[in-house]
This record gives structure tokens, sequence and C-alpha cells, in this order.
């Protein structure tokens, strides 16, 4: 995710049009920011409206955790459930992919990314129609599972798929079986320790858009089985702006630990890569 | 088949099952839905045939193709400003620049209200100063605002990693001809990376067209294609044109993302 | 097109990169109009940094300057500057014609549509690349590439011309001819040059002048004679062609060594080393020349038989010859060198 700087020939000092687009960046950024900051301090403050001079309290993050428990505990379920389960597909497809490169797999790889190609609405619509007969099924968190493994199984494969084509798999497979290794030693032992970097940002990705997930999971959810995103909606629209703030900041602790995971991740990997190639 | 064959075979078994059982089955199923009202398979043209159905497909593109291009553009020149620039607090900004990806939805939209709602910052400000308290939040120009926070962190990282590839020695060549920062910018370095900013582009259309949280959270009059589907598979119960006007959605946001693939060879493609 | 040709000056020029890297210590040098100068080095001596302050790429350290005749342009950018450059990638716009190409520089200076077809089709005349004005730069070969490179810098009637190993990346029969085609180019148009390689059949070639360089210095600048025949230092003599080079002790303004002595010059009748070019030594009976060995190997090369001498203690040279012998492994043989061929430096 991070990029490093490619400097140019600088002249001596910044000039004007360095500052001009400094202070465009700066603009922007604060757009983007000045709204965390603001909903953080709101979800912190005694009252919105007084602002800060109120002072600061936790009892909305409080009010949150006892209104909402439930539902938090709900999204890391799924999320955790959801990691389990695009590994166990998405490595192996990821691996089929990298190996057998043909029309049929290149086919059934667009196939996979076709649920978030298209609107999550489309995709909940379909499964409602198709299963909401199914009560036992319908009413439960596996429903909303469902909905997150589609949307973030092309995102792993893709994830272990860019690495694994950029290793020399079959290679390193003949040279395990020559030494003789079975399938499931090979796969275990070989070709998922050098996977390691793609399985681990795909996990990343996977576990923040799960828990992130609201166009798919709102049509999918049940009163019973909020989550987050389903949460934050719901007391947007009908709790005090106090509370939905409180609420914002537990969705923002959950993300920025996974965020600077991912992070770190792409920085170890640049640095990794420009070691085994001596740069 | 080989044994070799047989073995990838059984390895792509388990997600081939998932995902025809959940996905391609249902949206089949859904494919049928659609052509099972009371208008039939022509239903699948009610989109165009529908006054409230063709203005909110066109209030949608509109909104879609403006901020598409105003995030091109905003995007562009502080993605290149901080590709190109090594400064103190460069990766700060990168990265407050680039956390945003992980919001839904519904968070941009309360991010909006934050801004521009009734107790928003605009609003304060502006009544501080002008006695007029500026509330834009519910309307067109709100949902603009809320497209443009989720484009914007997703098209930076594009261009800043398309600027990385630019050939640095195309400038130098043109400024030792003689041309000046404009022209090197006009003449080769948009040229150059014209096929990333158009397959963003594209991206960046595809997703606004499908984004459903965060005017579902700004609850606007503003009919979008997503909030009309929506209203007519909770309120009206219009299953079928439901289907139909969300599976001619689903064919125009791929496509979008298909053609931009041919441009750029990769998709990051995500809902917002 | 050498009206615009300008006189280089430089002064107290130096480089120093922002993690401490002296790329270049302060130097000083003067390139008349219409001369071509050749920065002759290995990798990192510095010569693609002197190419880039003299085009305005970068900036030499505070105290240095550089003039075009009688203009300072030091704090000119590359832009102002009216110079023409081809790059070692040659840079050529994929996103224009070849006739584009060549005439941007006349766009950027506002000449007229005509003209600058007219002016186009001039230099692609004199690139022997008539009728290609309309390809596209991915349908031209490495050899086509490089005259569009040139005529393009060309084509803006440059104060100095600029060229960054323009034939490095063509393999090396290419290189050959059109080293031919960019002497003969160079000398009719009289445009001041600046020509950086590594490559030395090149910079003997195609300098009027060459300068040698070696980690960020000036070690010798001459004409390509001077250069070869009187190097100044070790390096020079040593990345110049092949020397000879003999250590031994000194008595009576003689050098002794193992297969011999060799008679030194008188001005350097102290010195316990020598060095010599391959050709100016000659092979002689075995008892009748100054040193005597043993031949090792022979090299056949067509014009010249390249012998390698065995002198003993570990010393051996390399020898010349134009004879029609054979020179067979383990023959004794004689050698000779002049004491005005033996060149004495510091290393």
């Amino acid at each position: 995710m991070m990029t490093r700087a490619s400097p140019g020939m600088k002249r001596r000092g910044p000039g004007p049009r360095f500052v001009a687009q400094l202070l465009f960046t700066v603009l922007v950024c604060a757009f983007l920011v000045v709204p965390v900051v603001l909903s953080v301090l709101a979800g912190l403050s005694e009252n919105f409206f007084v602002g800060v001079r109120s002072g600061l309290t936790l009892r909305w993050v409080g009010q949150v955790w006892s209104m909402y428990r439930d539902s938090i505990f709900l999204s890391l379920g799924i999320a955790i459930a959801c990691l389990a389960v695009t590994l166990v597909l998405g490595v192996p497809i990821a691996y089929v992919l990298a190996r057998r490169p043909s029309r049929a797999t290149r086919l059934f790889e667009e196939l996979l990314v076709l649920p978030v190609a298209v609107p999550g609405l489309a995709t909940a619509l379909a499964l409602i129609l198709f299963y909401g007969e199914w009560r036992g099924f319908r009413a439960s968190w596996t429903f909303i599972l469902v909905g997150h493994v589609l949307f973030t199984l092309p995102f792993m494969a893709r994830s272990v798929l860019a690495v694994m084509a950029a290793i020399d798999l079959a290679t390193l497979e003949e040279a395990a079986a020559s030494l003789g290794a079975g399938f499931a030693a090979r796969f275990f032992g070989v070709i998922v320790p050098n996977a390691r970097y793609g399985i681990l940002a795909g996990a990343l990705m996977v576990v923040t858009l799960s828990v992130g997930e609201f166009n798919i999971t709102w049509m999918l959810h049940t009163p019973l089985t909020k989550t987050i995103p389903v949460g934050l909606a719901d007391s947007y629209a009908s709790m005090r702006l106090e509370i939905g703030s409180a609420y914002t900041i537990v969705f923002f602790l959950m993300i920025i630990p996974l965020l600077i995971g991912m992070q770190w991740l792409s920085r170890e990997r640049t640095s990794s890569m420009a070691k085994r190639h001596g740069g | 088949m080989s044994r070799g064959d047989i073995r990838f075979g059984l390895l792509a078994l388990p997600a081939l099952t998932v995902f025809a059982a959940f996905w391609l089955l249902p949206m089949a199923r859904l494919v049928a839905v659609g052509a099972s009202g009371p208008r039939g398979v022509a239903a699948y043209a009610a989109i165009v045939t529908d006054a409230n159905y063709f203005a909110s497909l066109v209030s949608t593109v509109v909104l879609s193709v403006a901020v598409t291009f105003a995030t091109l553009i905003v995007s562009g020149i502080a993605g290149m400003f901080l590709q190109r620039n090594e400064f103190f607090g460069r990766n700060v900004l990168v990265s407050l620049l680039t956390f945003p990806l992980a919001f839904p939805g519904v968070v941009v939209g309360f991010m909006v209200i934050m801004l521009a709602g009734r107790q928003g910052l605009i609003g304060t400000v502006t009544d501080a100063l002008f006695g007029i308290k500026l509330v834009f939040a519910y309307s067109i120009a709100g949902l603009f605002l809320g497209y443009l926070y989720f484009s914007i962190p997703r098209v930076i990282l594009t261009v800043m990693a398309a600027v990385e590839k630019l050939d640095r020695a195309l400038e130098e060549a043109a400024r030792s001809l003689g041309a000046n920062p404009w022209q090197v910018l006009r003449d080769v370095v948009l040229p150059g990376l014209r096929p990333a900013l158009i397959s963003a582009g594209a991206i960046c259309f595809a997703t606004s067209m499908g984004a459903f949280g965060t005017a579902f959270t700004l609850a606007t009059n503003i009919n979008v294609l997503p909030i009309t589907i929506y209203t007519e598979f909770t309120n009206y119960a219009n299953f079928s044109i439901a289907a139909a006007l969300s599976l001619v959605l689903g064919v125009i946001t791929w496509a979008a993302l298909a053609f931009a693939r041919t441009l750029a060879g990769s998709t990051v493609a995500a809902a917002a | 097109m050498a009206d615009n040709a300008a006189s280089v000056r430089l002064a107290r020029c130096a480089k120093t990169f922002p993690d401490g890297t002296r790329a270049l210590l302060p130097l000083d040098l003067e390139i008349a109009t219409g001369e071509t100068l050749v920065f002759l080095g290995p990798s990192g001596c510095g010569k693609t940094t002197l190419l880039r302050i003299i085009a305005g790429l970068a900036e030499p350290d505070a105290g240095g300057h550089v003039w075009f005749a009688a203009d300072d342009v030091t704090t000119l950018p590359i832009e102002r500057r009216n110079v023409g450059m081809v790059f070692q990638s040659y840079a050529l716009f994929p996103n224009m014609t070849v006739a584009e190409n060549i005439a941007y520089g006349l766009k950027v200076r506002r000449v007229d549509a005509r003209e600058r077809r007219q002016q186009a089709s001039r230099l692609l005349d004199m690139m022997h690349l008539a009728g290609l004005g309309d390809r596209r730069v991915d349908q031209l070969s490495g050899g086509q590439r490089q005259r569009v490179a040139l005529a393009r810098a060309l084509a803006v009637k440059p104060r100095v011309l600029l060229l960054d190993e323009p034939l490095t990346a063509l393999d090396a029969k290419l290189r050959e001819s059109l080293r031919v085609d960019i002497d003969q180019l160079l000398r009719s148009l009289g445009v001041t040059t600046v020509y950086v390689t590594h490559d030395q059949g090149e910079a003997m070639a195609l300098g009027d002048r060459v300068a040698v360089m070696s980690q960020g210095r000036v070690e010798q600048i001459g004409t390509p004679q001077q250069i070869y025949y009187r190097p100044e230092s070790a390096f020079v003599a040593d990345f110049i062609g092949t020397m000879n080079r003999l250590t031994g002790t000194c008595t009576d303004g003689l050098l002794r060594v193992q297969g011999g002595a060799l008679r030194l010059p008188v001005a350097r009748a102290t010195s316990d080393h020598a060095m010599f070019r391959p050709q100016d030594a000659r092979i002689v009976e075995p008892d009748a020349g100054a040193l005597a060995g043993r031949i090792v190997s022979a090299f056949f090369l067509g014009s010249t038989t390249r012998v390698v001498v065995d002198l003993g203690a570990e010393q051996s040279i390399v020898v010349d010859t134009s004879e029609r012998r054979s020179f067979r492994k383990g023959d004794a043989v004689g050698i000779d060198v002049g004491a005005d061929a033996l060149l004495i430096l510091e290393s």
C-alpha cells in the first residue's frame, strides 16, 4: 500500500508550485481527516452541541458497549469465520490459477470477481430470493457469512495469486518432489510458506472488508444478526449524535490496527524483496 | 485427464461449489424473477421506459460522472505531488489520505453529516462568518461530497503507482527541448498517465454507481439507483422490478470494470 | 546549424548528493566553440553528473558556475538553456510520430506548422530517415531511434549538443557504423558537443579532446593521441588500451628484472618501474634482446598477433607484432623496448 517517493531534480528551496501543491494536498487531507477527528471528539464529549468544553467522558462509549455488545462480537466472529473460509477456499484456488493458467481458469477468475463487480444489493437480493424459504438458514449468522465470503474471496485469491505468480512454483515443487515429498507435504511445507506474504495480506484485507461490509449485510440481516456497520446505520438514524459517534470510535478502534498491519506488511514485503534481489 | 488435472480439479472444487451454490444459482433465479412480474421481460427495459426509474438512472449516472471527474483532478494533483516529492511528513500525509479506504459507506455518510449536517462544521463556520448556517448534507451536494470522500483514497493510490512507473527521461527530454512545466505535463506526463487515469476513472464510476451505504445514511430525497432498488424491494415488495433493476445496474458496473481492466490489467474494485 | 554554437566554461563545479556522496570534485573546464569533448571513464566516475550540470538538469554545489559563451547559465534550468540532448534510452515520445518528435522543440518555440514540417523533413533526409515521418516510435529499429533522437536534438539549433552514452544500447556492429556517421555529422555541423561514454574506441574516434575521469575527478584532458601516448597517471595509462608494467631494481640507469635489463630514459633514470605499450616492444632472437623470456600464449588477431611473454619472477608482458611468424608456446624469445617508449608515472 505504501509507495516510496521518487523525487526529481529540485531547485534550491521550495518554489511557489511546491507550496501551492502542498497546501492543496493538505486541504484534501483535512477534508478526509477533520470529520474523523470531529466524530471522535463528539463521541467523547458530554454534549455535542456544547462541544468539548462540556467535558470528556466515556459514558457514550460505555452505552454503546452495553447496547451493541452482541453486534460487536458477532462482527468479530463473522470476520474470523470469513477468514477461515476464504483461506480454505482461496489458497487452493490461487494455487490452481497460478499453476494452470488456461482459458478455463481465467474464466473462473472472472466469475469469482463478479460478486465484487456487481453491487452488493444484487448479490443480497439473489440470496434472499433463493434461500429465503429456508427459515433456519435465513435467520442465522451463517447467511451473512455467505455474503461476506462471496465478497471477500476474490481479494484473498488475488492477493495469494499475485505472490504465487511471482515465484517459480513449478520448479520449487519439482525440487520438493525429487526429495520425496508427496503433494500434501509439498503444499503445506513449500507452497504455503512461500506464499505467506500474500496469505497474510489477503487475511488482513478479508478481515477489514468483513468488519466494514454493509451493502450486502444490510439486506441479509435480521434483528438478531446485526453487525457493526448495521448497528452504525441504526445509531446514525435513530440515536443521538454522541452515541453514533461513540459507536464510530469503536469501529475505528477495530479498523486501525488492521490498517497499520497492512501498511507494515507492504513495507516489509518491499524491503524483503529488495534484499532478495540484492537491492 | 491426468492425475495432476484431477488434483487441480479437486483443489478448485470447494470454491467452485460454494460459488455455484451461493452465487450462480441465486443469480440465475434473480434473472428469472426479474422477468416474472406484471411487466414480464419488459421489466428489464423499465429502467429507460419508466419515467421514475429513468430519472433515477440519470441522476445516478450524472452524479457518478461528476464524482469521477472531480476525483481524477483532485487525486491527480495530490497523488502526483506526493509521489514526486520527498519531505518531512510526507508518509504521514499518504497514510492519512489512504486510511479512509476501509470506511464503509455508512461511515462516510456520517462523515458528511459531521461536515455539512445540521450541527456540522461547515454550518457552524458559515454561521459565525455570515450569519447563515449552510446545511447541505442531505442534498445532492452532500451525496457528491460523500462519494468524493470514498473515491479520493482509492484513486490517489492508483495515481501514485502510475506516476512511479513514468519514464523520467521523457520529461527531461521534453525539458531539454525547451518545454516549460505545463507543456511537459500536457505533452508527456498526462499522455503517459492516460491509461491509468481512465482505468481509475472507470473503477470510480463503477463504485459510485453501485454505492448504497452512503446514500442510505444521508437519507436524501435524491433517488439514486441503489436506493430505488432498495425501496422497491423493502417498501413495495416489487421483487421483480427490484431484481430487474439490480441486474441492469450490475451489468453497467461490471461493464465499466471490465473496460478498466482491459486498460490496466487488474482491478482494485471494492464497494462503498 | 553552427550559428548558435557556444563555447562552454565551467568554474569550480562540484556535486555532492543529499546522502553525502561526492559525485564530482571541484573542477574547471573550457570547451571551445564547435569542439567535441568526450568524457570517458568507468561507471561512477562522475561523467554523467558533469553532463547533467552542463545540460541544466542538475545544479553544481554553491560556488560553481557554468557559462555558455558570455552568458552565465548556472541558475538557468535546462528548458531555458537552448541545448540539445540525446539520452541513453533515447526518450522518444511514444505518443507522437517520428516527425512530431523531431519537431517538438520547434513547437515549443512556437514555430508555425508549415515551417515545422519543412524542418522535420529536412532533418529526416539528413539522417537517412526519409519516409519514416509518420511512423510511431515503437515501429523503429534501435539504430533508427538513435537517429531520430539526434535529429530531435539538432532541430532546435542548440548552443551545446549533449550526448549521454548514445550508442551503448546498440549491438557492436551497429555501434561501429553509427560511430562513423556521428563523427561525420558532428564535423560537418560544427556544433559544440559534449559526449559521454565508457567505450574507449568511441572516445578516441569521436573526440577532438578526451577527458578521462575517475572518482569525480578529471585525470587527464587532451587529444586522443596525447591520452594514448602520453598518459599522465597510472589510471589513465591502465584505462586506455593495454599497458605493460615492469617493476624491478634500478642501477646505473638500467631497470633490472629477472629477464634482463632495460635502459631507462635519461630524465627518469632512477625509477624502479616502467610502462610501455604492446606495440612499442619488438620480438627479437632469444639472446639479442634486452629482455629474455618464454612465450606463454599467442593470439592471432588478423592484422597483429598478440604474444604474451613470461619474463620470470611472475612478470609477463604483452607484445603486439605484425610479424608473420609462428609463435609457439614455450619458445624462447628476446624483447627490446626503446627508452623513449618507456613511460614512468606516479601511481
